[in-house]
């Protein structure tokens, strides 16, 4: 059969990724491991975003804000309470999901662009709040040097933080997509009404969802934290939610790993075509519009349907 | 922090003058947005891309015929002309297509475009801000309970309720309007019966870019012409849609008056934070009404 050596193959490739990954740091300049650092972070949450839109089918149209609001509950941790840096660390991930769990209560009761409408526009809410209380979160200017522990203020020991973080939160996601409640989950986005008749709680597993989704989110934002030791209003600004929504689709939203190569394209894009023309998002823009017109599944999922590949999970969800 | 201090009859009269003015703005932009998004059922985020091309164009046109009133009123009939222009070669070289894609994916196409004319206004006008003064005759400003306000602002109240009317005109009145109505509920009977569907659609996504031109160019001579004036504002017309229910023009035009009456209002009540006002109003109306306020043609 030839699903059985396409198993063996990604599983080297995917070895020699990690390998790759674990040494970048002895031989790349401090920019490099940087922006390394910047596409796990951002990879994670593109991720997160694809539990509840790719195997969830919600239209999840802000969910940057469980990354900002990860990241400022952390900073403010930091900055206005005499904690440990590490409680923070912990405690951050669990206010974004109980943010998520609150408007998750408000929106799920909707579904498609109805859903995603009140998402956006609470989403919003909690922005425009960010934005505007001086006092608390800066404002517009946001915290900036925020004091890390010293274990992980150097550039190498932070990205190897997010390494491994990110790589525990992917192994877990990942989990809980092949978990009997990812499959019900996934029944769900095929087929809400048929789902709901066998005597599955749909709202309650979408609510669910949603905790998790912003659970990794606000993990992301902590690790956005140290790696940039600043935070910011645009990291809940709804534009940050739709360049996501983006990573998922170009990576490929049916697949596990498909929102990560998206967030590795978005970024290097940004970064490499940024070296050359400030127009980095003119060219983006028409990548963008040749994907969509040729490749709706994505550029994984375009792949993966090439080759059939079935044996590999990792690789490969069912649709 | 100085909480409902400064509450005067004077202050609420002016801070709601200026919330209608607001509202005219996103009532003409936003009614655009929702006849594209209610006939043609596409999520158009590069809308507010088109209202700040409006802008910029308007800034430019008028420079082109001299300055002054002449030139202001040459652009505000062209700059939404030019985007209307635009806007037609995109949809019959591209949208058209695409119709029958999902949702999702149509936002996200519509969403590199908003990229595209982001960098394209960088590259033609550069990153400075512009801003244009509005013609001899609307300058200055009358008292309103002694209170100054702007005559531009004037401008703008009647102007809004025209647009209204002859958008309610078109949509009601003519056969075009008729048509698009019919083909909102379903495409395939309006094609079946000898219609050419794709034509239709093309003229309301037209009319829809227009009026964000439109808005664009209204709106210049009020506030500084920048890059990324359009990120706040495709989110409010957005949100001004939905509220007011999907394709409905009355209903954008109750939803801009909740958005921007609320933004005035805020302002008086918490200036802090007015911006988070019009939030609340949308999150309060989409619990109750979740389809909006007015009957969606979804």
């Amino acid at each position: 059969m030839p699903s059985r050596p396409m198993n063996w193959k990604s599983v080297v490739i995917g070895l020699g990724i990690v390998v790759l990954l674990l040494v970048a740091p002895l031989f790349l300049s401090r920019f490099y491991i940087y922006f390394l650092a910047l596409i796990l972070v951002t990879g994670l949450l593109a991720t997160s975003l694809n539990i509840v839109l790719g195997f969830g089918g919600m239209y999840q149209f802000h969910h940057s804000v469980f990354y900002g609001v990860g990241a400022y509950s952390v900073a403010l941790m930091i900055t206005k309470t005499s904690l440990p840096a590490f409680v923070g660390f912990m405690v951050a991930p669990i206010v974004s999901a109980l943010l998520a769990v609150v408007m998750g209560l408000i929106c799920v009761r909707l579904s498609k662009l109805y859903f995603g409408m009140l998402q956006l526009s609470l989403g919003s809410l909690v922005w425009a709040l960010v934005f505007r209380w001086y006092s608390f979160t800066g404002g517009d200017d946001g915290i900036h040097g925020i004091p890390l522990p010293s274990i992980i203020s150097s550039i190498n020991t932070s990205y190897y933080f997010t390494l491994i973080v990110t790589g525990i939160c992917l192994a877990l996601m990942y989990a809980v997509t092949n978990s009997p409640f990812g499959r019900i989950f996934q029944a769900i986005r095929d087929n809400p009404e048929r789902s709901e008749s066998i005597g599955v709680n749909v709202k309650l597993h979408q609510l669910v969802g949603q905790c998790i989704a912003g659970f990794f989110a606000g993990i992301a934002g902590v690790l956005f934290v140290t790696v940039e030791g600043s935070v910011f209003p645009d990291l809940m600004f709804w534009t940050l939610s739709l360049e996501i929504l983006i990573m998922c689709l170009l990576g490929g939203w049916f697949t596990f790993l498909g929102p990560m190569l998206g967030a590795a394209i978005m970024v290097s894009l940004r970064t490499v075509v940024g070296v050359y023309t400030e127009y980095w998002t003119m060219v983006l823009a028409i990548i963008l519009m040749l994907l969509i017109y040729f490749l709706p599944e994505g550029v994984l999922g375009y792949f993966l349907e090439k080759i059939k590949a079935h044996g590999s999970g990792v690789l490969r969800e069912e649709r | 922090m100085e909480i409902a201090a400064n509450i005067t009859l004077s202050a609420l009269a002016q801070q709601f003058l200026v919330g209608l003015s607001r509202t005219t703005i996103l009532f003409i932009v936003s009614s655009g947005l929702s006849l594209v998004l209610g006939v043609l059922r596409i999520p158009n985020v590069a809308h507010g891309s088109l209202y700040m091309l409006g802008a910029f164009l308007c800034y430019s046109i008028s420079l082109f015929f001299g300055g002054g009133s002449t030139g202001f009123w040459m652009a505000l009939v062209l700059a939404p002309l030019c985007v209307a222009l635009i806007s037609l070669a995109v949809e019959r070289g591209l949208f058209c297509h695409l119709y029958d894609r999902e949702h999702l994916m149509l936002l996200l196409f519509t969403f590199s475009f908003m990229l595209l004319f982001k960098d394209l206004v960088k590259l033609v006008w550069g990153s400075d801000y512009r801003s244009l003064s509005a013609p001899e005759i609307l300058q200055g400003s009358f008292s309103v309970l002694g209170m100054p306000f702007p005559r531009y602002n004037l401008f703008l109240l009647v102007l809004g309720p025209l647009v209204a009317l002859g958008l309610w005109f078109l949509t009601n009145k003519t056969k075009i309007g008729k048509i698009a109505r019919a083909a909102a509920v379903d495409r395939e009977m309006v094609a079946a019966v000898g219609i050419n569907v794709s034509w239709v659609f093309a003229a309301v996504f037209v009319i829809g870019c227009f009026l964000a031109g439109l808005g664009g160019a209204l709106v210049a001579p009020t506030q500084n012409i920048t890059q990324g004036m359009d990120h706040t504002l495709i989110m409010e017309t957005f949100l001004i849609v939905i509220i007011g229910g999907l394709g409905n023009i009355w209903g954008a035009l109750l939803g801009a008056l909740i958005f921007g009456l609320t933004d005035s209002m805020g302002v008086l009540i918490w200036p802090q934070f007015a911006i988070v006002f019009p939030y609340v109003a949308v999150v309060i109306v989409l619990m109750f009404r979740p389809k909006g306020l007015l009957k969606a043609t979804w």
